[in-house]
Parts: structure tokens; C-alpha cells; sequence
């Protein structure tokens, strides 16, 4: 087995999926001759031809409507998002082509839309964002946030497959810091569940994408004060997988949820509230959130490092609730 | 003898039928009466529908297509059966063309349990691919890009289709409008963008969408043709878009045609259109693209007014039954509320 990094498990994810059915195409922009923003499409020009690697206008909004028509005449299109910052300029076809179109008139739309999310790697307000929220409360969406090489590579195969329009935030902060070994076969991971990343008996830490890199180094540091983390990647943000979030905080009883989002209407709160709603008698705390402050991403180092959460802020809040 | 219809009258006693000069067409007499046939069906449905409305049937707005019906048929008309559209609001000319059926339609409308979308949507919002038709959304100069999209999948999988779609002046202010269109450019895919140019966007009019004259003179920013047509002129809009579709289906890529034509009531059933002037209501009245058609095909002893009478009395039948079998279906059961959301996923949501 050869270790690679998870940009490359997204690279031959799609890679794979575009020689096994070629109903498979890409929309994007430099996608092509350039091999993308991040070399994600490397050499797929030269493999698979023009008219499977299309290279766009800046036009978000089309790629995308493009993607929905194509997907509704049985071809299975990705869009890659240069950042995913810009699939805000798509949003229109997204809430209201793409997600309500199955329930509207039984018209399904196999899309993907994939792309770098995430910070801390200095790109200010419009290359760092998370925008899961927005799109967390539209019903026909399907979100995932892979945190390890295996499920980047596992989960944008299934998202490929899967018959609905799939959301792919692939943190950019991971892309060439992570290695690990590419899965072997298909190695196909399921969309709407949950991993267990650690398990622990004292507090569970509900997570994911590059955050889970953090609770996980967290819960080596707290092993020294005896506290034993559990904790629990997501992966999949839509749909939530609710039973292994309850199972987890039904047995530690304590819950602190970690993302990149803004803390107001965040993932993170959707999965308090679920928490709250249905685990409420096994809770010894309240549900806490350690997520990003409401402001904008800054850009200055000093600034972003105060923005995300970190291992340091994790595990002073980790004590606070530990010892509530 | 058939029951008539009251919204059916004697045929413009007045008028001076070996006057009215439409375009050239190649088009037998038979396919001629056809496409009269598809107006004139489009004009007695939203005649039934405005019945329906106004006896509380219709649950929510009603829009019409009064005055358009050239533009809706003609463009429809010049389509082969692999071919797909994108109808908007005031298409339904285009729908019936597509084989859309007045119930389905009608259903629609009030919510009913059988419509297309089974009660889950309203008005024109229905598509079904197997009759090359994709559903509109509210939001205009989406389908654009998506009948791009469309287009595109076509050419990949070798179906020899064009895609067809409409917007309206005011639509073409939307970013859609320019990406998708400019997209379909560069990608050189076989589409047709047909812009109903009505004179206004619900209370605007064109003077506040653009400082052009001419819808059409915006294809030059694409690099693809682009026509004026006189939109009540259904021969007009039949051979324009026909010419767009040959040209599209042969590898030409995509055209713009304007439609030159007039809404002849509000943006919806509920609005008197009080913001536009009468004189363009008389004046459009006069260029009434059905009755423009039958000026014409008497003049030229294409159709006697007998045969006329006869397509009239066929389509006062078939509405007839097309109205009884709409009103025949329940509302939908209220748990369908909770269904359908996903393909292959949780079959009901419950949040």
C-alpha cells in the first residue's frame, strides 16, 4: 500500500470514477490544460478529452445549472468550485433547481458539487470559508465533510453514485498534510454515517473535517489529566447520522460540538438541538459548542489563529464542561 | 350539433381576411391547421382555467398567456420529438404542442391529487422528460443555463437534440440570462433561446429593464445570431425558430430570437394591469395573433370558416372532458407531504 496525501485520495477518487462510467464528466474552472487551482484534476485533460473536462466561464451559477441539466439527462456531472467560497454565487440553482426538483416533480438530479473549504491557511474572508449552513436547511441536499484520506476517497465515490445532488467540502488545510494509505478496491464509504475516530468514556467530542485532527490530539493531552475523550467524526453533514450521536453522548454524557463554522445557526447547532431534544436525560452538562466567533475570516495570522478553534481552546473548554 | 363554448364567438365579421399577410412558410395546409389547433387550444384551457379561478377552484395565482400563444406554439411547433424545452409560466402553448393534456394542467392548478406533481407543486411548474420537458422554477433565467445543460448532455450522448427555452424582457436582466447564454456559447451547444419581448415584467416596462430597443441585438455580445420576429406572427415564429433549431441541430450552436408580442392581461389573475396604458391594449387587440391566423388562413383559402367552426367545437368537447376528469380527482393525502424528497433515501421526512 502506498500512503498518499488526501488530495491525491480525491484525485484518484474521481479518477477511478471517471474510467469506471463515462457518463461521468467535470465542470470547472482551469479544471483543464492547468489541472485545476489545486492540481485536483491533474492530467484528466490529457486522459479523458475535452468534452469530459470541460473548462467553464467564471460562471458559478452556470456550472452549476449546466451540471443540474446535464444530470436530469442521465449524465453524472461534478462541478469543481476553485474555492467553495464562490458556490455562494450558485446558491440560486443549488436551493432551488437542483435540491427541490425530486420532491417538485419527481425529477432526480446525480450531481456533485466539490470543492476547497475551510481555514487556516491564510485566505482571508473569500478563500476560507465553511458553507455548510446555508446549505445544511435545504431539504434534497446531501453534505459531506470527509476528515481522512479514506473518506475522502470513499465518500466522493459514493457522492458520485448517489442518485441525489451530494455536497463535497474538502478541507484545504488537509490537502497535502495528510497522508495516509490509499484504500484498496473500491472501499466505498456509506453517506450518512458517522465514524467513531476515538473511542473514550468521559466526554464526546462530535466533529469533523479538519477539526477532527484537532480533537484528536486534544484527547492525547487530556489522556494526562485522566480525561478520556471520545470522539466522533461526522463525515456526513446532511444527513445526520443522529443515532451515533446519541449512542456516543447517551454513554459519556457529555457533549461539546467542534467546527469551523461560525458558532450562529451553525451544523454545530442543528446537533446540539438533536442532542438536546433526544438526550436530554442522559445529559450530567449543557450541550457546548466550540465553534468559530461570528466575524468574517480574517486574514492576518494573529487574527485567524484567534478566529479557529485550536487544541489549546479545546481542551480548556474540554476541562470546563468535564468538571461542570 | 357540439355544445360551444361562451368564450367562443362568430369570426370577425369585419375583418377583411385577404388582407392579412403573415410570413412565408413552407408548411402544408394540414400542419398550418395545426398549429391553429395548438392556439387556439392554449387560448379555450385559459379560457376554462379563468372559469375555474373565478369559481374558487384555482388554489393559487393564474397566469395567462393571452396574446402569446403565436410565440408559445410557433417555437414548440418547429421542435422534433427528441428535442427538449424549458417552458416558462406563459408557455403553456408550448406545453400542449409537447403533448401536455388540459387536466394535467388544469389539476395542477387546483392542487389535485392526480396533477403531474401530485398536488406537490402548481400552475405550469410540472416537467416530464419522457415528453422532452424540464419544469420551470419561479426564479427567471435559471433554466438557462440548465437547458445548457441539457443541450450539452445531448451532444455527449449522441440524441441529436436541441434544447429550447424562453425568458422574458424583464428576465433578461437576470445573471442567468448572461451566463447561461454566454455558456451555451462557448461551449457551442445546440440551443435556442426564444425572449418573449411582452412589454413588461409584471409592472415594468422594457424601458426600465434596458436601454435597447431590440432584445435580440444582445447576441452580438455572444457571438451567436440573433433575430427580431413579429411574436404574434406564428408562422413567423415557426420558421425563425425552425431555421435557429437546423442551424443548432447541425452544429451551429445557439441562437437568440426576440419575439416581438404583448401581454394582454395582468402578470397574474389578480392584477388589472391598470399601469398600462388602454391604447396598447387597442392596439394589440388588433394584432391578436389568433385572430390574425384566421384572418389569414380564410384570406388565402386555406381553411373555410366551416372548418373552423369544427376545430373550435372539437376543442369545446374535449375541454369539456378534460374539465370534468380535473375536477374528478381528490386533493392529495396529507402525509404525501412528507415523501419524495430524496431518490433512493429516507422516504419520508419528518425533520
Amino acid at each position: 500500500m502506498s500512503q498518499v496525501t488526501y488530495l491525491e485520495a480525491i484525485r484518484q477518487a474521481l479518477w477511478q470514477e471517471m474510467e469506471r462510467d463515462e457518463r461521468v464528466f467535470m465542470l470547472g474552472q482551469d479544471i483543464g490544460t492547468y489541472g485545476g487551482a489545486f492540481r485536483v484534476t491533474a492530467g484528466m485533460l490529457e486522459r479523458f478529452g475535452s468534452e469530459r473536462i470541460i473548462d467553464t466561464p467564471i460562471s458559478e451559477s452556470a456550472m452549476v445549472g449546466c451540471a443540474v441539466g446535464a444530470a436530469m439527462m442521465g449524465l453524472l456531472p461534478v462541478v469543481e468550485m476553485q474555492f467553495i467560497d464562490f458556490i455562494s454565487c450558485a446558491f440560486n440553482q443549488i436551493i432551488n433547481f437542483a435540491a427541490p426538483s425530486r420532491y417538485r416533480w419527481g425529477q432526480k438530479v446525480p450531481l456533485v458539487i466539490r470543492g476547497p473549504a475551510g481555514g487556516g491557511v491564510r485566505g482571508s474572508a473569500y478563500h476560507s470559508q465553511n458553507p455548510e449552513s446555508y446549505f445544511q436547511h435545504t431539504p434534497g441536499l446531501k453534505i459531506l465533510a470527509p476528515g481522512t484520506v479514506s473518506d475522502a476517497f470513499g465518500l466522493l465515490k459514493s457522492a458520485i453514485r448517489d442518485p441525489n445532488p451530494v455536497l463535497y467540502f474538502e478541507h484545504k488545510f488537509l490537502y497535502r498534510r495528510l497522508k495516509d494509505d490509499l484504500p484498496e478496491g473500491e472501499a466505498l464509504v456509506p453517506i450518512g454515517k458517522a465514524r467513531l475516530a476515538r473511542e473514550g468514556r468521559d466526554l464526546s467530542v462530535i466533529t469533523y473535517g479538519a477539526m477532527l485532527h484537532t480533537a484528536l490530539e486534544a484527547a492525547g493531552r487530556l489522556e494526562a489529566d485522566g480525561i478520556d475523550l471520545e470522539v466522533l467524526d461526522l463525515r456526513t453533514l446532511k444527513p445526520l447520522d443522529q443515532d451515533a450521536i446519541l449512542a456516543s453522548v447517551r454513554k459519556t454524557s457529555r457533549a461539546l460540538i467542534l467546527t469551523e463554522e461560525q458558532t450562529t445557526g451553525s451544523v454545530a447547532g442543528e446537533v446540539a438541538a438533536r442532542i438536546s431534544e433526544h438526550a436530554f436525560a442522559w445529559l450530567d452538562g449543557p450541550v457546548a459548542r466550540l465553534c468559530c466567533p461570528d466575524t468574517p475570516v480574517p486574514y492576518s495570522p494573529t487574527l485567524e489563529d484567534a478566529y479557529l478553534p485550536n487544541v489549546d481552546k479545546l481542551v480548556a473548554k474540554v476541562r470546563e464542561l468535564a468538571s461542570f | 350539433m357540439p355544445k360551444m363554448s361562451k368564450s367562443w364567438g362568430p369570426l370577425h365579421p369585419q375583418a377583411q381576411p385577404e388582407t392579412e399577410k403573415l410570413a412565408k412558410t413552407g408548411l402544408p395546409r394540414e400542419r398550418q391547421l395545426e398549429l391553429y389547433r395548438f392556439m387556439k387550444l392554449n387560448r379555450m384551457t385559459e379560457d376554462r382555467l379563468g372559469n375555474l379561478y373565478r369559481q374558487g377552484k384555482v388554489v393559487g395565482g393564474l397566469y395567462s398567456s393571452r396574446g402569446q400563444e403565436a410565440t408559445s406554439v410557433g417555437s414548440a411547433y418547429a421542435l422534433d420529438p427528441q428535442d427538449v424545452i424549458g417552458p416558462l409560466i406563459r408557455n403553456l402553448g408550448s406545453m400542449l404542442v409537447r403533448g401536455v393534456k388540459p387536466r394535467e394542467v388544469m389539476m395542477q392548478y387546483m392542487a389535485r391529487s392526480d396533477s403531474p406533481t401530485g398536488g406537490k407543486d402548481g400552475n405550469t411548474h410540472f416537467g416530464d422528460l419522457s415528453r422532452g420537458i424540464v419544469a420551470p422554477i419561479s426564479m427567471l433565467g435559471a433554466v438557462i443555463p440548465v437547458m445548457a445543460g441539457v443541450a450539452l448532455a445531448g451532444r455527449m450522448l449522441k440524441k441529436d437534440l436541441v434544447a429550447l427555452t424562453y425568458i422574458g424582457d424583464g428576465g433578461t436582466s437576470t445573471g442567468d440570462f448572461h451566463e447561461g447564454l454566454n455558456l451555451a456559447a462557448v461551449l457551442n451547444v445546440p440551443f435556442v433561446l426564444i425572449a418573449e419581448h411582452n412589454g413588461w415584467a409584471y409592472s415594468t416596462p422594457t424601458s426600465r429593464q434596458m436601454r435597447i430597443k431590440n432584445i435580440a441585438t444582445r447576441a452580438a455580445a455572444y457571438g451567436i445570431p440573433g433575430e427580431t420576429v413579429d411574436g404574434n406572427d406564428v408562422l413567423a415564429v415557426y420558421e425563425a425558430t425552425r431555421r435557429a433549431v437546423e442551424r443548432a441541430r447541425a452544429g451551429g450552436g445557439p441562437t437568440l430570437i426576440e419575439a416581438k408580442t404583448f401581454r394582454m392581461k395582468g402578470h397574474a389573475e389578480h392584477d388589472d394591469a391598470g399601469y398600462v396604458p388602454k391604447e396598447h391594449f387597442e392596439e394589440w387587440k388588433k394584432k391578436d395573433p389568433l385572430d390574425r391566423f384566421e384572418r389569414y388562413l380564410l384570406g388565402h383559402g386555406l381553411a373555410t370558416e366551416e372548418e373552423l367552426r369544427g376545430i373550435v367545437a372539437e376543442i369545446d368537447e374535449e375541454l369539456n372532458r378534460e374539465v370534468d376528469s380535473a375536477l374528478a380527482s381528490p386533493m392529495p393525502p396529507p402525509e404525501r407531504a412528507f415523501e419524495g424528497v430524496y431518490e433512493e433515501g429516507p422516504e419520508r421526512m419528518t425533520g
